[in-house]
């Protein structure tokens, strides 16, 4: 499983880590390579890449990496974009919409319960819809905005992938936590669920599942 | 680009020319400090060497007052861990055969009062790259913050600024941020006090050192560019009093960039594993001057720097302007001819800048060229290690008498334990600090074991569970009442915080926060603080690793309470068996270890109750301490929890409303002591029924006092002679406070 570094990537060792407690091996990408090394999925990771300068994600879409990642997504391969990595998907235009400033205006750590909403894709099978899951979230802009047609037909399509349970952390529309495109093989989501696998030093193992989910994904298999 | 039309003042022109009236008053320089640098260069010096020796010799740079105490710290016995001490960028303590941890807490107050935000954002970012420096990754950061009275009208700006700028450096860089602590009073009104801790690891062969050794080495400077910002930070700003007018030195506040840093502490990392680096430095205050003074100084031979090579941001820049500014992000490496490429081409690949600016040389001699002329020439250790000691007069304030003579143990006591506990819990100084570390990521890296609200921060750091505590502590009431008794308690403190997780203190560092030491009351505050602290450290058999001092943290002729923050470092053999602070399971016994008495004095009751501030604080009895610390050490509970300002009341409240798990007790004695005294050298704790017995045997063994509280499980908080308090009225109190203020 590839687990691209940008400059400003901050979780990208942790994800390379809960790749390893779900038993596949992780693969460092370098975001000015032209080369994907032949992974099986692809993650991008949380953090500030490019320095989150001009718009978070918006400098990273334009990674020579991102090229290939483009293309496999398009073919199938499974992408997971978390925190700043869904940021970057929704500026590559591989997902709808935008994250903007929290509604607080803080950025906001916590740990964050999470209702399933699709168990179909490439990184929840391994989760039942209407299960409640806990992950951290960690970003001050993680507020999911999309116009009103956009967001229709993302709940139409059972795109939502995972709601905010309990309070709505940072004024996300229709507490989206996390969403998928038509094919089910990209998933974005804020929290975190990288630091959700080893209950030690996360917050509990619940995040284990999208990891394992994808092992078993039909587009590997 | 245009080629800047000033005329520069040379060597040449300062050896032979005609005398100049030099505006060293205005630097901050004393004449005979003037004198000083004549007769040490033989000539008057360049207006490039007046600027660096105004910066080196600051307050800030040169510690000239705190120097004759804090030789106290030194003289402590060694400790076989310590790898680095005192003098180093930070304290390094060897934690297993192959593994090194480096810590280190610095103030950055006076900038986060000018501009809150970056103030406090390069505060954090100064003390991730001096860790860096010692070839750590630094993997964690802490900070301890004190602000004026909530009521002031400054205060919300300068909270919401320093919490947004300490996480936003923090956050974007990388690093968890695991603890610390807020406390607001009105001595800090117009001196916010902004200590940043950043603690690092590793492997122990890859430890640097800040020397510029090795003729013909070259002086690369990296990270970023180099701008007007910072220009006489250190000097102007940091060590100087504000007026009553408030500050006016904006531009002397430093810009952050942590993206900028992230790239710069990958680009070093990579640099030190590759084996290319010989010494390194980060540029902090006073900048590039401090950087290669030090480190031509270090390596006891000769540095010449090209000027004109420095990246700039601005090429109007004047040559002292170069010497003297802080930018942020960047770092000097020195590095030997055959690996310069490959150090250039590690930079470049992290798309970090870096350049060629000078070479080490064996003439014993820092020289600085400027378009070709030179415009310093000066044995670098007379900047950066003979600058101006002074002893300066001590004496005890007239005023202390009369306020150890007004003790709280005296004051009117409520009649409603249950409303008071309340009232106590909820005060801003012990209330829930979740407001603000919500605003921290405390999961990047993956080794946070414990954070915030836990006593202490533990970090894993290998498979095998080793880990190391930290805590941060500090009580500037406890200190203004009596320094070296504040001191020492700050230092018990941190060191039981660590312990409560099951850890083993092995280390100090300490940020010393007070007015001017040209006032002879505060300079006797510090001497007494300094000589507590080294007291208490000989004490517990705890080596000081480094530290900080900050002076001038006043505004006109009132300075703050002084404010020894203490850090204690310890060495957790596994961090799956640690202790938590709250409760953990319903049904089992809830302990106190440690002798309550009546001492209110100094308290957080004491001052929530009635603003008083009078008598003596808790004394220190550091037999108890260190039987706590080794009952606490070893272990074999459920839950531990320090207790400290806001007494059992904060404690029990924390305790209970971790988990939303209650506790029925009793307490012993008079319930209104129990509750709120601050008796130093407790904790309390909770085991099953069937540990009771053994631990009863330990303390016994050590010496120590145990009562039985109670008993936890339940929805409430129910203390006999007090009250019934449902955990949901209890966290409206606890956890509403900074939400309300600041949200």
């Amino acid at each position: 499983m590839g687990v691209v570094t940008f400059p400003g990537s901050l979780d990208d060792r942790d994800v390379v880590a809960a790749v390893g407690l779900a038993g596949a091996e992780g693969v460092p990408l370098w975001h000015a390579d032209h080369d994907l090394r032949g992974v099986d999925a692809v993650v991008l990771p949380g953090g500030f890449s490019y320095g989150d300068y001009l718009r978070c994600g918006a400098i990273a879409r334009f990674a020579p990496v991102m090229g290939e990642v483009v293309e496999a997504a398009g073919r199938g391969l499974p992408v997971l974009g978390i925190c700043n990595g869904f940021q970057v998907l929704c500026e590559a235009h591989l997902l709808p919409g935008a994250l903007l400033r929290n509604a607080g205006l803080h950025y906001v750590c916590r740990d964050q319960p999470l209702l399933v909403e699709n168990a179909a894709t490439a990184w929840t099978s391994a989760l039942t819809v209407g299960d409640t899951i806990v992950a951290p979230v960690k970003h001050g802009e993680g507020r999911y905005t999309a116009d009103r047609a956009t967001l229709d037909r993302l709940e139409g399509e059972g795109r939502v992938v995972f709601r905010y349970a309990g309070s709505n952390p940072n004024g996300s529309l229709r507490d989206i936590a996390g969403i998928c495109n038509e094919r089910g093989n990209v998933v974005g989501l804020m929290p975190h669920p990288e630091h959700a696998c080893d209950p030690l030093v996360g917050a509990g193992a619940d995040g284990l599942a999208l990891f394992s989910s994808v092992l078993s994904a039909p587009a590997l298999a | 680009m245009s080629t800047p039309t000033v005329v520069v003042d040379t060597v040449a022109a300062a050896a032979e020319g005609p005398e100049l009236d030099q505006p060293y008053t205005d630097l901050g320089l004393r004449s005979e400090e003037y004198g000083r640098i004549r007769d040490i260069l033989g000539r008057r010096p360049t207006e490039c060497e007046l600027s660096m020796y105004a910066i080196m010799w600051s307050e800030h740079c040169s510690y000239k007052s705190s120097r004759v105490h804090l030789r106290q710290f030194g003289d402590l016995p060694k400790s076989e861990r310590m790898l680095a001490g005192i003098g180093e960028n930070a304290g390094v303590v060897a934690v297993s055969d192959d593994l090194a941890v480096t810590f280190k807490v610095e103030s950055h107050n006076h900038p986060s009062y000018v501009e809150p935000y970056q103030g406090a954002a390069t505060g954090v970012g100064g003390i991730v790259r001096d860790i860096l420096a010692m070839g750590a990754r630094p993997i964690a950061v802490m900070d301890s913050l004190r602000f004026g009275d909530v009521g002031h009208p400054d205060t919300r700006r300068l909270v919401t600024g320093v919490v947004a700028g300490v996480g936003g450096y923090g956050n974007c860089l990388g690093l968890p941020n695991i603890g610390g602590e807020i406390a607001f009073d009105p001595s800090y009104d117009g001196n916010p006090l902004v200590n940043a801790l950043c603690l690092g690891v590793l492997p122990r062969e890859r430890l640097q050192t800040a020397k510029a050794s090795g003729v013909g080495n070259q002086v690369i400077l990296y990270g970023a560019r180099t701008g007007r910002d910072g220009i006489g930070g250190v000097s102007v700003l940091a060590s100087a009093t504000f007026d009553e007018d408030g500050p006016v030195n904006r531009p002397a506040v430093q810009v952050g960039d942590p993206f900028q840093e992230k790239i710069v502490t990958e680009a070093s990392l990579e640099m030190y594993d590759r084996g290319l680096v010989v010494g390194i430095q980060d540029l902090g205050g006073a900048g590039f001057t401090c950087a290669i003074s030090e480190t031509a100084a270090a390596g006891g031979q000769g540095m010449r720097v090209t000027l004109d090579a420095v990246p700039l941001r601005e090429p109007s820049m004047e040559p002292w302007e170069v010497l003297s500014s802080e930018s942020q992000e960047r770092m000097l490496a020195i590095v030997a001819p055959e690996h310069v490429d490959e150090a250039l081409a590690v930079c470049a690949r992290w798309g970090v800048l870096a350049t060629v600016v000078g070479e080490v040389t064996g003439t014993g001699r820092l020289e600085v060229e400027w378009h070709g002329e030179c415009v310093v020439d000066v044995p670098p250790a007379s900047l950066a290690d003979e600058g101006p000691v002074y002893e300066r007069p001590l004496a005890r304030p007239l005023w202390l008498d009369d306020r150890q003579a007004d003790p709280a143990e005296r004051l009117p006591r409520p009649a409603d334990l249950r409303a008071a506990l309340l009232a106590v819990v909820a005060g801003p100084n012990v209330c829930s600090p979740a407001w603000v570390t919500d605003q921290y990521d405390r999961y990047v890296l993956r080794s946070t074991v414990l954070a915030q609200p836990e006593d202490a921060g533990l970090l894993r750091l290998d498979d095998a569970g080793l880990g190391v505590a930290i805590s941060l502590d500090g009580n500037g009431r406890y200190a203004a009442l009596d320094p070296y008794a504040g001191a020492q308690l700050s230092l018990v403190e941190a060191a039981r915080n660590v312990a409560v997780t099951g850890a083993e203190p092995v280390g100090v560092t300490n940020c010393l926060n007070f007015g001017s030491p040209e006032d002879p009351a505060v300079m006797w505050q510090f001497a007494e603080a300094v000589r507590g602290l080294a007291d208490g450290c000989r004490a517990l058999g705890l080596p000081v690793t480094g530290g900080n001092v900050s002076f001038y943290n006043q505004t006109g002729d009132t300075a703050i309470n002084p404010t020894v923050v203490v850090g204690v470092l310890g060495l957790h053999a596994d961090v799956r068996s640690r202790t938590p602070a709250g409760f953990t399971t319903a049904g089992e016994a809830v302990l106190l270890i440690g002798a309550t008495h009546d001492e209110l004095s100094g308290s957080e009751w004491a001052w929530s109750a009635h603003r008083h501030l009078g008598g003596r604080p808790p004394r220190v009895d550091f037999d108890a301490e260190r039987a706590l610390l080794h009952v606490l050490r070893e272990g074999g509970f459920s839950s531990a929890h320090d207790v400290s300002a806001g007494g059992l009341a904060v404690t029990l409240t924390e305790a209970c409303l971790r988990r939303d798990i209650g506790c029925t007790a009793t307490l012993p004695g008079d319930p209104f002591v129990a509750l709120f005294s601050e008796s130093s050298g407790r904790a309390v704790v909770s085991l099953p029924e069937d540990a009771v017995g053994e631990l009863e045997r330990r303390c016994a063994t050590v010496g120590i006092a145990i009562s039985r509280l109670g008993t936890t499980g339940g929805s409430t908080l129910a203390l006999a002679g007090v009250g019934e308090i449902p955990l949901d009225e209890l966290r409206a109190a606890h956890e509403g406070t900074l939400p309300a203020l600041f949200g």
